[in-house]
């Protein structure tokens, strides 16, 4: 399996990323944010970090830059794109996926581990999980997931909630809600599926010395699914 | 402009000083000039007051690849790596601009790092705060910690642990220390010392403007009432920038192009040119009409002391700057050959084709003032006499709920949530254990780092203090199983002027090095930070020490929460019953008075090194070091850390419980061990001749004292973490 991560100016997770993937046996290509095409790819992925210091507004500025026109292509001819935490903000921005990301409800950036329940495992993403629920890390400041009320009855119509914060058990509660996303929203797809923007870093899960390995069973079951 | 006595005497130099200006050159200054001079002899570029001190601390060791006097101290890790840090105070902008202060340091601090050529694997910070009260604090504090969040986060560093203090001593004045490890290969290592002639001198990164013009000169002064006022002098960071200075300087590092880097930092261009022409006993020539400017019709004298941020001085090798630059424009950042190195030794700035400056370097550096300044020996207190009729009267339980809930001890949960603290993937501790660890990327080893500071031990008797700020260092190091290696210091004091402050900062050194010395610790790196002080009152005598350790196999790192039911629980080191200074005199007894507990450097020293052994033969489960609030303190965080509970067994001597449980004697740990190995253990302790108490075993979720005395875990978990939450969200 073949999988690209784009390094835009001020990406900061885009190693971890592709340290991740190789892991789980993907062949990773990096891409700069500069160029023009995009090697050929079964997974594109839009890292985490700062992309152009997240000025403006996050993932604004990085979805107007020149290798984003390709990556929009890919997704809308099918390609399977993934957006982590600033890939998800710049997913929003470039409208492939609904919604906005606003400032955390209590103005912090937040870092720590969170469960989330897998709401539709009918996609490439989560099919085949065993579990429900997962640990996942957080560690954003423009996470509070937002859509007006008739976007809200789209996406719900369309089924297209990933995955939702909880508890361990897996209850979506508002206490269990970090940053005062709508309806404990953590990712979303687009209508189709083929399209991930969520916040949570399963990069960062993916060996028992590190915060857990939630993560390792994401990838595990995405390259699996994949082939 | 002219320059006269006056002039100088507002630039922040004294009569004297000025004299000897005139007389080195021969003739009276001119503006640009004489601000150069009060850049480079400031107290915080020059270390007039404290070089000489300084000179005694022990430097070298087997591990030590450079020591102080670069722009940051590397030690050798093996396998060709090698860490680069060191620790810094930008206490003086935090206070003014809390946010853009503390940012500011952080990106500070990276840039000494990465100016060596090594990529920063983790951040730490030391800060200090008024009382709780005190008007100012909560938003000194949702300031600075916005502050360090801010600039760490966008870099993509972690920042894996630190230490907050709250102490009125600091309600004019706070603190805030930061620092960065950073990874560099042993043979990729670069200097700051210039060599060759005729070589281009570059300037990489931001462009130059009116922030921060005599940053360092305000950072070398007391407060008054208009302090407010100098809100001009405080920079203003961009971590963006910052960011792609970083991946540019690393990706020209790794061709062979460079021959000298130093980044733009405390009086900016003016200390970076010149460090780097001095070091190679060279000359420097540079265009100041060539320098990338943010505003228009900047002076010279702007140019030369602008501290805008994210800005390197780079000497490169002649023909490479094709090369260079097109890395710098991949990355958007400005690229200027602004000069070029000569052997003139002297430094000369040119302005729309007129000479503005014409310095012989050694008058700035070698010729700059250095003072003996008086000092005053402190005398050790008189111990307190406690009633024991007082103790009686408490109830252990609920003075346990007290210091756990106290705002120095309390969970700091609240701040390091605000940190991203596991990007990289590699943070195998985090913050709120006794050190924080980070794997070497791709390798077997891990990198332990911990910072710390005692000011009330320092405050009571600053050479006992200093010793044992050091040692606590070596505590936490061993406490996760990393082997010390060496430290970086931010000496934190009033003002030198005074005989008292001056007195506490030569024995908190004299107490460091002792320290150092003997548990061999070398110091290789560090900053001085004089002056907190407002009008006439300083702050308590604070250094901060950073503390570097390496873990061979980060399989075997030892973290502090309760592992097991039934395991046994000990205390490793003699419990005298010392009182005095501790966190239970000072708050529950409103005892100020008296020693800090004394140091004895070969039990120190035994103890460590007999528990890693302990931990190198995977015979302990978890450990802590024993600090702030005593036994009981240290017990009650491992049973909240692991949530699980402890019958603690009544103490074998000193009668009085409380006594025991809260006395703060130093040299002290407490560790788990399992059963099976619990004969092995007390062997080996007392092979090495290391004392030990049974403490007690773990059980399932209670804290036993006696039959009739327990409390929940659960209770004790919300003693030690609602205090921060609920104080910042009043």
């Amino acid at each position: 399996m073949k999988s690209s991560v784009i390094t835009f100016p001020g990406s900061n997770c885009d190693r971890d990323m592709d340290v991740a993937l190789k892991k789980f046996g993907f062949k990773n290509k990096m891409v700069w944010h500069n160029d023009a095409e995009l090697p050929k790819s079964d997974l594109v992925v839009l890292p985490g970090g700062f992309s152009y210091g997240d000025y403006l507004r996050c993932g604004s500025m990085a979805s107007k830059s020149k290798i984003m026109k390709s990556v929009i292509n890919f997704a809308k001819s099918g390609g399977k794109v993934m957006g982590i935490c600033n890939g998800f903000q710049i997913l929003v921005e470039t409208g492939l996926v609904p919604g906005v990301l606003l400032r955390n409800k209590y103005l912090e950036f937040i870092c720590k581990n969170v469960f989330i329940k897998i709401k539709n495992k009918k996609n490439i993403f989560f099919k085949n999980i065993d579990r429900d629920v997962l640990e996942l890390h957080i560690a954003h400041n423009e996470g509070n997931y937002f859509c007006t009320n008739d976007q809200l009855k789209e996406i719900e119509y369309n089924d297209q909630v990933a995955i939702n914060y909880c508890n361990k058990d897996g209850k979506i509660e508002e206490k269990f809600n970090p940053n005062g996303s709508i309806k404990n929203i953590a990712g979303i797809f687009n209508k189709e599926k083929n399209i991930l923007g969520m916040m949570p870093h399963p990069e960062r899960m993916i060996d028992p010395s590190l915060s857990g390995e939630d993560g390792s069973l994401f990838f595990n079951n995405l390259i699996n699914n994949l082939k | 402009m002219i320059v006269n006595e006056q002039v100088a005497i507002d630039h922040g130099l004294k009569k004297d000083e000025y004299v000897k200006i005139c007389k080195l050159l021969d003739r009276t200054p001119n503006i640009t000039e004489l601000g150069i001079f009060s850049a480079m002899w400031n107290e915080h570029c020059s270390y007039k007051s404290s070089r000489l001190h300084l000179k005694k601390l022990p430097t070298k060791g087997k591990q030590v690849i450079q020591g102080p006097g670069e722009n940051a101290g590397v030690v050798d890790i093996g396998d060709n790596d090698a860490i680069v840090f060191k620790i810094e105070s930008h206490n003086h902008p935090s206070f003014i601009e809390p946010y853009q202060g503390a940012a500011t340091g952080v990106g500070g601090i990276m840039r000494d790092v990465f100016t060596m050529g090594a990529r920063p694997i983790a951040n730490l910070n030391s800060i200090h705060f008024g009382s709780p009260q005190h008007k100012k604090t909560k938003n000194l504090l949702r300031g600075v910690v916005h502050g360090i969040g801010g600039y760490g986060n966008c870099m993509g560093v972690p920042t894996i642990a630190g230490q907050t203090n709250f102490d009125s001593s600091y309600n004019g004045n706070i603190l805030v220390n930061a620092m960065t490890l950073g990874l560099v290969k042993k043979d990729k290592i670069f200097y700051s010392k210039a060599a060759g002639l005729n070589k281009p001198v570059i300037y990489v990164g931001s462009k130059t403007g009116r922030d921060g013009i005599h940053g360092a000169s305000m950072a070398s002064a007391s407060f008054d009432e208009k302090i407010e006022e100098k809100k001009p002098t405080v920079q203003v960071g961009d971590p963006f920038t910052e960011k792609l200075l970083l991946e540019a300087c690393l990706e020209l590092m790794a061709g062979d192009s460079i021959i000298a880097i130093q980044d733009m930092g405390a009086a900016g261009l003016t200390s970076s040119s010149i460090e780097m022409a001095s070091k190679g006993n060279l000359g420097i020539e540079i265009n100041l009409n060539k320098v990338p400017c943010r505003e228009a019709k900047m002076t010279p004298y702007e140019i030369m002391l602008s501290e805008s941020q994210e800005r390197m001085l780079i000497v490169l090798e002649n023909g490479k700057e094709e090369q260079a630059k097109k890395i710098f424009d991949k990355w958007n950042l400005d690229f200027a050959i602004i000069g070029k190195t000569t052997k003139s030794k002297k430094i000369e700035l040119f302005f729309n084709n007129e000479q503005v400056a014409d310095i012989p370097i050694n008058t700035l550096v070698e010729n700059s003032p250095m003072y003996d300044r008086n000092w005053k020996k402190a005398k050790l207190p008189k111990k307190n006499k406690i009633k024991k009729e007082v103790l009686k009267n408490l109830k252990i339980i609920d003075v346990l709920k007290k210091v756990l809930n106290n705002p120095n001890v309390c969970s700091k949960e609240w701040i390091w949530q605000q940190y991203d603290h596991t990007v990289m993937g590699d943070t195998i501790q985090k913050p709120g254990g006794d050190s924080g660890v980070v794997r070497v990327h791709g390798t077997d080893k891990a990198v332990a780092a911990s910072v710390d500071s005692s000011a009330v031990y320092c405050w009571a008797h600053p050479l006992t203090g200093g010793k044992q700020v050091v040692c606590e260092s070596f505590r936490n190091l061993i406490s996760v199983g990393a082997k010390p290696i060496a430290i970086t210091n931010c000496l934190n004091f009033g003002s030198p002027e005074n005989d008292e402050n001056m007195g506490e900062f030569v024995e908190c050194v004299q107490g460091i090095g002792e320290a150092a010395e003997y548990l061999k610790f070398p110091i290789v790196s560090g900053n001085v930070s004089f002056y907190n002080q407002t009008k006439d009152e300083g702050i308590k005598p604070t250094p901060s020490i950073g503390g570097v350790g390496l873990i061979k196999n980060y399989k075997k790192m030892i973290t502090m929460d309760f592992k097991d039911v039934d395991n046994i629980v000990l205390v490793i080191g003699k419990t005298e019953g010392h009182i005095d200074q501790s966190l239970f005199a000072r708050n529950i007894l409103d005892e100020k008075n008296g020693p800090p507990p004394e140091i004895n450097l070969f039990n120190e020293k035994n103890n460590g090194e007999t528990l890693l052994k302990l931990i190198d033969n995977n015979l302990v489960k978890s450990a802590h070091d024993v600090s702030l609030g005593g036994i009981i303190t240290a017990v009650s965080k491992m049973c909240i850390k692991g949530k699980k509970g402890i019958n603690l067994k009544k103490p074998k001597y000193l009668i009085n419980e409380i006594e025991y449980y809260f006395a703060e004697d130093q040299s002290r740990y407490i560790i788990e061990v399992s059963n099976d190995n619990i004969k092995k253990v007390t062997d080996i302790l007392n092979k090495n001749a290391v004392h030990f108490d049974e403490l007690g075993t773990i059980n399932e979720d209670q804290l036993f004292v006696n039959e009739k005395t327990k409390v929940s875990i659960d209770e004790l978990i919300t003693s030690n973490t609602n205090w921060l939450v609920n104080y910042m969200s009043k």
